[in-house]
């Protein structure tokens, strides 16, 4: 895009001086720039920089206490969703707007208003699916799927509605890099038709693939724009952050190697009825080594999870899974808690923390028993808030203080707490489910980087994660996860980024399409 | 053909006690669906039951009667959706608050119909039909209340089930959240929701004051409002279920009436509770599976909506 180009055309949407302030923080603060018909425009920035605020405003979610919005070179004022939608502005959520109880159909049905035809609808959704790469099972019910597959319904119950300018929140985020590929090629497709494309992400890489521009914020302010092909991945992190960015660095691994987790012939029937049955998994974790479980969402990671937290117990079979020489597979959490491991589920508000609960009482939760927080059954205040805050100064979370609610922080900053608090619990087994899901650069090298640390004292640590990236970074061995069954661990060193892709599956043969043959070749 | 005459008069029984629940459960139903919790039902059944019979009596019309027991529920509703809709009160302190409102004003406005007898609502008899033995009267001899109770329960579960204003429905009580941010106008869904409620509400309370009894007695709904807000919970949101348990409440407390009355050897305080129980039982059983209860249950019941600006 040359300067000519830009002021021969009238911009597709342009911004001025967007300002939004909520309670004790300025979100927005005159923020400015505009995106082209045909372009893919990256909006980059760490957690809190206010780049979901600005979205919420541009999709009308959020009303801008100052500025102005332009769509093709007309002032609008976006006063909800339903006017942006009109407008021809669509948006892939990053949370919150699935319904949980309702089926992919349903869910998909709500935001086609002006489509009452059921039959119809089904097939616009099925062809549409097929052309992009994006399968879905219409008829389950949305809390039995993992965010990947959440994800994948976001995309096509955005693209049924022929947008002008597509929102993309983090939309790469649970694919594989097969997937990432072919969805680059849709959105490219897309561009080429004439659909903008504000494209929101942490991965530098891919937005210097696919994007044309780059806005970047920091702070609710705009900083920089840049052209990403021209940057590095590193100049940019520096841009958001403001500061230089350290690649993590791997401490030498001192203090015994004994197994802290096996995991032997572990089957499970899923629990519902769109769930993944557990078949036959085998796993060790030693001290010091840190084991990586690839996959694409909803091959058995959730089930594995509830498995290994002790939120599903194994009463048939109780030493398919071993803590420290212990079976637990019939103990529950806190039972197995006691023995020194610590988890960290993929979903921060609601599963590993209270978002209505201040981020105290959220600490004590998971300590209070191997921090001695608990006092003659009750609380003891002073240390519950002394280990919040060591929480907080430890792992840089963003916050008021201790007494602020975990729900007022964003997703990046409740993960950074969440970690701190069962790293800082000193556990000899850790199992932490995306480490750094929506979480940006720098916090995510700071959450590798104590993943790493903590490592080397002699923690077990599995990380379960989507992120190719990050298990290549940080673990010593990895395996893939598919349909149920997990490949045999291979040592990071010896594994091919192509080998781990054809073990999750590639885009064609995704779910139901004959997965024994993937999981045969690892094994 | 004798020997079931006895029948007869039970079923009978058994839908009058039945229908009241129903209409006013149907409604609660449909205000649950949509995430809002309106304890107030007993309330609003007694001053529909008040409107109802004080216009009956004063026009003679049992139409008329109907008509203001609707409008009157549907105020108190409004009431109701003010405060915790609007001005976002907590919705349990509202609901009890309703309840104890509605009591007192029906009681006041009853107090000069005390006493008072009334015509009972006309019975629908279809020539011919309603002469067939043991099914004529039961099926095609009832007012038209009764009636109306399972055509708008069918209108409710097709609604729900069905179509699409009836999906964004339990959209908003599922995630109100979401809703928002798809362009759904939650408030006035709400709104929409629990002035349906209350009208069904009163409903339940002109069935008791123009049919069951057809005269005024103060709280003389004697706690069906909380029983038809327990059947939905029990029930786990479904209308099959809730017509199921209506039925089953109703049945149970005639027969043990009648087993009462014929001398069986069980205090009858516990033959009091058996309604209750059975209920509650049969409803906890059926609906056991926690899957089932996660479908269903509108998972933001009771939670104040504070649409982001």
């Amino acid at each position: 895009m040359t300067t000519n180009e830009t002021a021969s055309e009238t911009a597709l949407l342009e911004l001025r001086g967007i300002t939004k302030a909520f309670p004790g923080i300025l979100a927005n603060d005159r923020i400015g720039f505009s995106i082209m018909p045909h372009e893919i425009h990256a909006l980059l920035g760490e957690n809190g920089a206010g780049k979901s605020t600005l979205v919420k405003i541009i999709y009308g979610v959020l009303q801008a206490d100052a500025g102005e919005i332009l769509w093709q070179g007309r002032p609008v004022r976006v006063s909800g969703p339903a006017a942006a939608r009109r407008l021809g502005i669509g948006m892939v959520f990053q949370h919150f707007s699935l319904f949980e109880a309702m089926t992919v159909f349903e869910n998909i049905a709500l935001a086609m208003d002006g489509e009452r035809d059921n039959r119809a609808l089904r097939a616009r959704i099925t062809t549409l699916s097929k052309t992009y790469g994006l399968p879905l099972d219409l008829d389950s019910h949305v809390y039995a799927l993992s965010v990947g597959e959440r994800q994948r319904i976001e995309i096509v119950r955005c693209l049924l509605q022929n947008p002008k300018l597509l929102i993309l929140d983090e939309p790469t985020s649970v694919l594989t890099p097969q997937e990432v590929e072919r969805l680059f090629e849709t959105l490219r497709q897309l561009a080429r038709e004439g659909c903008a494309i504000l494209y929101i992400s942490h991965k530098l890489d891919e937005v210097k693939a696919l994007c044309d521009r780059a806005t970047i914020l920091r702070a609710g302010r705009t900083v920089a724009e840049c052209d990403p092909k021209v940057e590095t991945a590193r100049s940019m992190a520096e841009l958001m952050i403001g500061a230089k960015v350290q690649p993590p660095s791997r401490p030498k691994a001192s203090g015994e190697r004994a197994e802290r987790l096996s995991v032997a012939g572990l089957s499970l029937v899923a629990e519902s009825a769109f769930g993944v049955d557990l078949r036959d998994l085998s796993l060790s974790v030693s001290g010091g080594e840190i084991l990586g479980i690839a996959g694409i969402a909803g091959n058995g990671q959730n089930e594995l999870m509830a498995a290994l937290t002790g939120e599903r117990l194994l009463p048939v079979r109780p030493d398919a899974i071993v803590i420290d020489g212990r079976p637990v597979g019939s103990l529950g959490p806190p039972a197995r808690r006691a023995l020194g491991a610590v988890f960290v589920p993929e979903e921060r508000n609601g599963h590993a923390a209270i978002p209505a609960m201040s981020l105290a009482e959220n600490a004590f939760l998971t300590a209070f028993r191997r921090l001695g927080l608990l006092k003659h059954g009750l609380m003891s205040e002073a240390p519950t808030r002394r280990f919040a805050g060591r929480i907080i100064a430890d792992y840089d979370v963003r916050t008021t203080g201790a007494q602020a609610d975990a729900g007022s922080l964003s997703g990046g900053n409740m993960q950074k707490f969440i970690v701190g608090r069962e790293m800082l619990q000193e556990p000899g087994l850790l199992v932490i489910a995306q480490p750094t899901w929506g979480v940006d650069p720098g916090a995510a090298s700071a959450i590798r980087q104590a993943l790493l640390d903590l490592a080397a004292n002699g923690t077990a640590v599995l990380v379960i994660s989507q992120d190719l990236d990050e298990i290549l970074e940080i673990c010593d061995r990895v395996a893939v996860i598919s349909e149920g069954k997990l490949s045999e661990a291979r040592p990071v060193a010896e594994i091919t980024v192509e080998e781990i892709g054809l073990l999750m599956g590639g885009l064609h043969d995704l779910a139901a399409q004959a997965p024994e043959g993937r999981v045969e070749r690892g094994s | 053909m004798s020997g079931l005459d006895w029948l007869i008069p039970v079923v009978l029984t058994v839908i009058t006690a039945s229908t009241p629940l129903l209409l006013a459960a149907t409604g609660e139903l449909v205000t649950e669906r949509a995430g809002v919790l309106n304890l107030g039902v007993e309330g609003m059944m007694l001053v529909g039951a008040i409107a109802a019979f004080a216009v009956a009596s004063a026009t003679g019309s049992g139409l008329l009667g109907i008509l203001a027991a609707l409008l009157a529920g549907a105020a108190m509703a409004l009431v109701f959706a003010v405060l915790t809709i609007s001005m976002m009160a907590n919705q349990v302190a509202s609901g009890l608050a309703l309840t104890i409102f509605g009591v007192g004003l029906s009681a006041l406005v009853g107090a000069s119909f005390v006493g008072i007898a009334l015509d009972p609502l006309p019975q629908l008899s279809i020539p011919g039909l309603s002469a067939i033995p043991v099914l004529g009267p039961i099926l095609f001899g009832q007012d038209l209340l009764v009636y109306l109770s399972f055509a708008i329960l069918a209108a409710v579960a097709w609604f729900l089930a069905r179509t699409r204003p009836g999906l964004v429905l339990k959209a908003v009580g599922e995630s109100h959240d979401s809703a928002h941010a798809l362009g759904y106008r939650v408030i006035a869904i709400r709104y929409g929701a629990t002035l349906f409620g209350g009208a069904m509400a009163g409903l339940g309370g002109a069935y008791l004051s123009l049919s069951y009894t057809p005269m005024w007695a103060e709280n003389m709904t004697a706690g069906r409002g909380w029983i038809a807000l327990a059947l939905v919970v029990f029930a786990t949101w479904r209308p099959g279920r809730l017509l199921l348990g209506a039925y089953m409440f109703g049945a149970i407390t005639i027969l043990q009436l009648h087993a009462q009355g014929a001398g069986v050897e069980i205090p009858s305080q516990f033959m009091s509770m058996l309604p209750y129980l059975a209920t509650i039982l049969v409803l906890v059983l059926i609906s056991r599976d926690s899957t089932k209860i996660r479908l269903n249950a509108p998972a933001c019941l009771g939670k104040v909506f504070r649409p982001a600006r």
